[in-house]
């Protein structure tokens, strides 16, 4: 009987100063949840915005703090860890969820009654009354705190309670889209079904890993690695099914699906958050948990993932060529570029590369992230009568009616093909010498040819918005507010900075890098 | 032979600073450009203020270099790296060293009165403040080209003036002349660029880097065979921005742009780009023989087909033009002939960019006077109608001919005495070169000048306003007392020496050496001649049919002709047969390919229903394939 | 095993009282049959009628679910700090009062938008 009796209980530590920059954004989010409650209508925005810039601000302070004092420890009982990666990738989150906020911020994005049907009397009388819901800036808050802790988290459980805190609020913002309503219910629907499969997935793999190990802790599990015989059906499964988890967030094939449907259906400023913010905090979660936890097993998962990677190259690049709205051909962009990071996350696993890696991995994903959620930008400022002018066609001649702001995507997509002297470059050149380094060479080819086959559909675009004749009717182009006109020039010299002038950041990002996780 | 001085690292100072040179300019024509018309009213004081502003800087730059001990004056300012980390390290600083400063006044000091000239020259045309804009475009382009401490940011200048000068000479591009001479310009100066390109790359490959200093330092260890190569290959891009034979035929139809462009870049500074890059490379001719002798002849050929073509134009910017070429040529011929002739090259060069600039805005005076006029067979008997233009044009002709003591006779006669120690037969061509100097410079004068008016009816000649003499007659200055206040006591080899070395002996200048005096014999001649034919005879109205020689030079010795039938028309026959070519070969596979692509692409599309149901299938089956994999992996 | 023996027993005691009850209900309790007795749920309420395959409800029913759910979760948590008060001292008194402001802040929300109303 003596098993059962209690074990001795001691009151845990925790290091709030070390997590205060999620403390504060959750804190942020609470407040504004107590705004919603109890302020009138009418003086909600002009409250939630202030408290949520702020706070990320706030936050992003302290983040940059922590990383001159030199933090690297686990706090929370080893729970969290705040290392060099963690606050490298939280600063990256937080500067992109302030731009990205900048342009949630703009009026016409998001419904007026999300409740009311589609097409229905309630919706015309509540955008009729200019009613919004302002709700849109704590869940901003709360997912991207999830996001925050997503990657820190040093523990399976931990990393379940952020994925979902993480992902429930985005799939409400998924349909809170303005126009094409029922495109954006489909695409948070859709959004929330395959998340909770895939959260299943991860919560089994967990499990069956806590079979295996006795502990859902990473450094456990590593340990549990060498210590623990005959237990390989568990481990395998269970690492496996946790990998499907992890690499559904991050949309790699086969397990893809979700992306571009959830990505032309959300709000653009949703998107872009996503496309930014979410595949960060998930790639900084993927890495800790297979460099951290699986480290050991790499002789296992690493054909594995090649074959991933290989997959999600091939299938964001060619199914791209044929996409002829501009966010879904976005959204299959973002397939190909996490497989071109795979690539570096695969040719890894001796400490040695480890950091090399690492850096690139994190200089791709903040510059990846700035030109994504600048071309987003762009996009909803090209209009149409009914919303956003999605079809590729509408975009013909967009050089010759706006060329400052055609020239402006045309950057964004010179990056995402890795042209030099934009931000691309840098990071793809990056995240393939670290592949190279690490003996993945034949990935680094296929990596090199669909970047190629990539770089055909930024090109076209390109070739369509300058050198094509104007559609007669072509859609207008929005006066930006100064927000969106912000998010556009940030990005814009940001990737331009990043791509002459690269050095202060890979230099960051190496900083960063060279604690790797601390376990 | 003393080699060049160790370049040593400077931070600190109006030195530190001297990226302002660059960056002024360059401010000012990103003003120019994106504001568009709201600068219109200012735009061309502001381009004048940035380039005196590049100008102050310079000369505050050049004092303080003074302040330093001969052997301190190669300085590098770092400004960043520009390519960071792997092989290809490519850090970007301003080299500050006597031959770059030399570059840096004349082209700001030069840059600065031909902006205040242009005021007034350009004063009636909408366009202005995008003349202006340009200007300064090029005179930053060409700042760094001479500033940048490696050869990538001398090509990245290198191809930033020429895109100025396509810009300009093409700036009346309602002219399809001007359009055409643009294009042309531009056409030549790429298979110069070329070579200089490649010549970059066979230096990175052999020295690992392409900081000048490193690569000039070591340039003896490098194989006599590789220098060569670079020799040459630099060489062809100096040919190339330079118009030296056989790239030459874009200089004339360059002319067609306004004239301040003409006497800025197509005679001041940018066409002297290709001597400052092989006085630069000095150390990678003085390892390559060969390259050296190919610069000497090349400088030669060009300096006689210059000076004919010079002699046949009825056009005075043409015939300046010529005059031009023929005069680089002398500084190439001197550059090839190593530390000896470097001196002598620069002062050429500067004395040249006072003297040519002076004419040639003094050619676009007298075009002012006479609506745009540019037939020298309507000119005429203008002496008495614009007597500081006459003047000063004068002085500048002086200067060109090599009369005695002013500008021109010290620094060409000093070329001239170089090359006849060097090579005599290429002396004595040299000497015949200054001859026909003086012929065509004379006949240039006289006929605008002197003689009976020829004026067209409408014509009322009149002296150009304040805003424009006064560029001449400060130009003038240099070109009286540039050549001897820079040649009379070694004075500029010293200065240059700790940045292109000094040679083993130095030149004794002596007034009355046999050269010299045959020199100024043969110019003699060359006036008389055309004193007699366009001074005191009557100059036929429209040209005389000529002989033999003078419809060679007339048609720039072939120059277009000999071009058409060795490069055009191959090229032609060359791009039908690869566009047929790629039509049937090359597309064929390109497009199949494509079409496999995009066919996999239409066909895997059909993967995504858009149905959840599926979806969640493909996860699952994902998921098993994965669990499978892992398997099959991790029990082989 | 041993170990296990009780918990054998607690199950075959509450299946026993379960087959027990069942069995003996028919032959104690009183039998007054009518219509809504014998419908699919027989707590005397009679069925809205409904189309076919279930049909749409109200999502009144969902939100009061959730609501109950979400502050069911809240018992979770209270009853192993419950057991180990003394043991986790200020600290767990701290987490816990936080918890339950996280908790108060969701149910503010949900009052104030008038989530409780059932109209």
């Amino acid at each position: 009987m003596s098993t059962l009796t209690a074990a001795p209980i001691t009151a845990p530590t925790i290091e709030y100063g070390e997590l205060a920059p999620m403390l504060i954004i959750f804190g942020a989010a609470m407040i504004g949840v107590l705004v919603e409650a109890f302020t009138p209508r009418y003086l909600r925005k002009s409250i939630q915005m202030p408290i949520t810039v702020l706070s990320m601000v706030g936050a992003f302070a302290l983040t940059v703090w922590q990383g001159v004092r030199g933090v690297r420890s686990a706090a929370a009982m080893g729970a969290i860890a705040v290392d060099g990666p963690s606050l490298f990738i939280w600063g990256a989150i937080l500067l992109l969820a302030i731009v990205s906020v900048l342009l949630i911020n703009d009026d016409d994005h998001f419904v007026a009654e999300a409740a009311a049907v589609p097409g229905s009397a309630e919706e015309d009388q509540a955008l009729s009354q200019g009613g919004a819901h302002t709700e849109i800036y704590p869940l901003v808050l709360f997912a991207v705190g999830g996001m925050m802790l997503f990657p820190a988290a040093n523990d399976l459980l931990i990393m379940f309670v952020a994925l979902e805190v993480m992902s429930l609020p985005l799939y409400l913002l998924c349909g809170l889209a303005r126009r094409r309503r029922l495109l954006s219910q489909e695409a948070a629907m859709k959004y929330f079904l395959l998340g909770a499969f895939s959260s299943a997935f991860f919560l089994y793999g967990t499990a069956l890993l806590y079979g295996f190990a006795g502990s859902v802790d990473l450094k456990a599990i590593a340990t549990a690695l060498s210590t623990v015989g005959g237990q390989d059906a568990l481990l395998f499964i269970g690492a496996a099914t946790l990998g499907v988890g992890l690499l559904f967030k991050i949309g790699a094939a086969p397990f893809q699906a979700w992306k571009p449907d959830v990505y032309q259906g959300s709000p653009t400023p949703i998107t872009a958050l996503m496309a930014s913010g979410t595949l960060i905090a998930a790639f900084g979660a993927l890495l800790r948990v297979f460099w951290v936890a699986l480290g050991d097993l790499d002789a296992e998962w690493t054909p594995v993932l090649w074959g991933v990677a290989i997959l999600t190259m091939v299938v964001g690049a060619v199914l791209a060529i044929t996409q002829t709205d501009i966010k879904r051909m976005l959204a299959y962009s973002s397939i190909a570029h996490t497989g071109f990071l795979l690539t570096a996350v695969v040719a890894t696993g001796k400490e040695s590369q480890n950091a090399n890696a690492l850096s690139g991995i994190l200089f791709y994903l903040l510059a990846y992230g700035f030109a994504t959620v600048g071309a987003f930008a762009v996009v909803t400022m090209v209009r149409d009568p009914g919303g956003e002018a999605g079809h590729l066609s509408r975009w013909a001649g967009l050089g010759k009616r706006s060329p400052l702001l055609a020239g402006i995507f045309a950057l964004f997509l010179l990056a995402f093909a890795g042209i030099p002297l934009t931000s691309g470059f840098f990071g793809k050149y990056a995240v393939f010498a670290a592949a190279v380094a690490g003996g993945a060479v034949q990935l680094v080819i296929v990596g090199v040819v669909t970047s190629a086959m990539a770089a055909f559909f930024y090109v076209r675009v390109i070739v369509l918005m300058f050198f094509s004749d104007p559609a007669p009717e072509g859609p207008t182009i929005a006066v930006p507010s100064m927000g969106t006109a912000a998010v556009v020039t940030l990005s814009a010299a940001a990737t331009v900075v990043l791509g002459v002038f690269p050095q202060p950041v890979l230099d960051l990002a190496h900083t960063a890098a060279q604690s790797l996780f601390v376990r | 032979m003393e080699t060049a001085a160790e370049i040593v690292q400077h931070s600190g100072g109006v030195i530190g600073l001297s990226w302002l040179t660059i960056a002024l300019p360059l401010l000012g024509a990103a003003i120019l450009l994106l504001g568009g018309r709201r600068t219109d009213r200012w735009g061309h004081l502001l381009g004048v203020a940035m380039s005196l502003a590049s100008f102050v800087v310079a000369v505050i730059v050049f004092f303080e270099l003074l302040g330093f001990g001969a052997d301190e004056r190669r300085r590098v300012v770092e400004l960043y790296d520009f390519l960071p980390g792997g092989t290809l390290d490519v850090k970007m600083g301003l080299l500050l060293d006597p031959l770059s400063i030399s570059f840096v006044l004349l082209i700001t000091g030069v840059g600065s009165l031909i902006h205040i000239y242009s005021i007034g020259y350009m004063a009636h045309d909408p366009n202005r403040r995008r003349f202006f804009a340009y200007l300064n475009l090029f005179v930053a382009a060409m700042l760094l080209l001479v500033l940048a401490d490696n050869y990538l940011g001398l090509y990245v200048g290198w191809e930033g003036v020429g895109l100025a000068s396509y810009l300009l000479i093409g700036f009346w591009q309602h002219k399809p002349s001007a359009a055409a001479a643009a294009k042309k310009a531009f056409i030549v100066n790429r298979v110069g660029d070329m070579g200089l390109a490649l010549g970059i790359f066979v230096i990175f490959t052999t020295f690992g880097t392409i900081a000048y200093g490193p690569v000039l330092a070591n340039a003896s260890q490098a194989s006599q065979g590789t220098l060569t190569l670079i020799g040459l290959a630099l060489l062809l891009g100096a040919c190339g921005k330079s118009a030296q034979l056989p790239l030459q035929s874009w200089l004339l139809d360059a002319m067609e742009g306004p004239t301040p462009v003409s006497a800025l870049i197509h005679a001041a500074t940018m066409v002297t780009a290709g001597v400052y890059l092989v006085v630069r490379s000095g150390p990678i001719y003085i390892g390559a023989p060969t390259a050296a002798l190919v610069v000497t002849i090349v400088g030669v050929a060009t300096l006689l087909a210059g000076a004919i073509i010079g002699t046949a134009k009825d056009d005075i910017k043409k015939a300046l033009a010529g005059s031009t070429m023929s005069q680089i040529g002398y500084m190439m011929l001197a550059a090839g002939l190593g530390p000896v002739g470097y001196a002598f090259a620069i002062a050429h060069l500067i004395a040249h960019g006072f003297f040519k600039a002076s004419m040639f805005l003094g050619a676009g005076s007298v075009m002012h006077a006479m609506n745009d006029e540019v037939d020298m067979r309507k000119f005429g008997g203008l002496a008495p109608k614009m007597r500081i233009t006459w003047a000063t044009f004068g002085l500048g002709y002086l200067a060109i001919i090599g009369f005695p003591l002013l500008s021109g006779y010290w620094t060409k006669d000093g070329i001239i005495e170089a090359t006849m120690e060097h090579s005599p037969i290429l002396g004595w061509l040299a000497v015949i070169g200054a001859g026909i100097t003086g012929f065509y410079m004379s006949r240039l004068f006289f006929m605008t000048f002197h003689g009976k008016p020829r004026w067209e009816k409408d014509a009322h000649p009149h002296e150009s306003p304040a805003v424009m003499t006064w560029p001449l007659i400060l130009l003038s200055i240099g070109s009286v007392f540039g050549g001897a206040f820079l040649i009379m006591g070694n004075r500029f080899m010293e200065f240059l020496a700790p940045a292109v070395g000094r040679p083993k002996e130095l030149p004794h200048f002596a007034p009355f050496s046999v050269a010299g005096v045959a020199t100024l014999a043969v110019v003699a001649v060359g006036v008389a001649y055309a004193w007699l034919k366009y001074g005191r005879a009557e100059v036929p109205a429209v040209a005389p049919r000529g002989s033999f020689l003078t419809v060679f030079a007339r048609r720039d010795l072939y120059g277009d002709a000999i071009n058409e039938a060795l490069f055009m028309r191959p090229g032609q026959w060359l791009t039908r047969l690869a566009v047929f070519f790629d039509n049937r070969g090359v597309d064929g596979l390109v497009n199949g390919l494509a079409a496999l692509i995009g066919g996999t692409s239409g066909r895997l599309r059909r993967v995504q229903t858009g149905f959840v149901r599926s979806y969640a299938m493909s996860i699952f089956l994902g998921a098993a394939l994965l669990v499978g994999a892992w398997f099959v992996v991790g029990n082989l | 095993m041993e170990l296990y023996v009780p918990i054998l027993v607690l199950a075959v005691l509450a299946a026993g009282f379960a087959v027990f009850s069942v069995g003996i209900a028919p032959f104690t309790g009183p039998k007054r049959w009518n219509r809504a007795k014998l419908d699919g749920y027989e707590c005397g309420i009679e069925p809205t009628p409904q189309p076919v395959g279930g049909g749409r409800f109200p999502l009144k029913y969902m939100i009061t679910a959730m609501l109950f759910i979400v502050f069911d979760i809240e018992i979770i948590f209270l009853y192993p700090w419950a057991v180990a008060f003394d043991k986790l001292g200020v600290f767990g008194l701290v987490e816990m009062v936080l918890f339950i402001v996280t908790v108060l802040v969701a149910y503010a929300y949900v009052w104030r938008r008038r989530g409780l109303d059932w109209d």
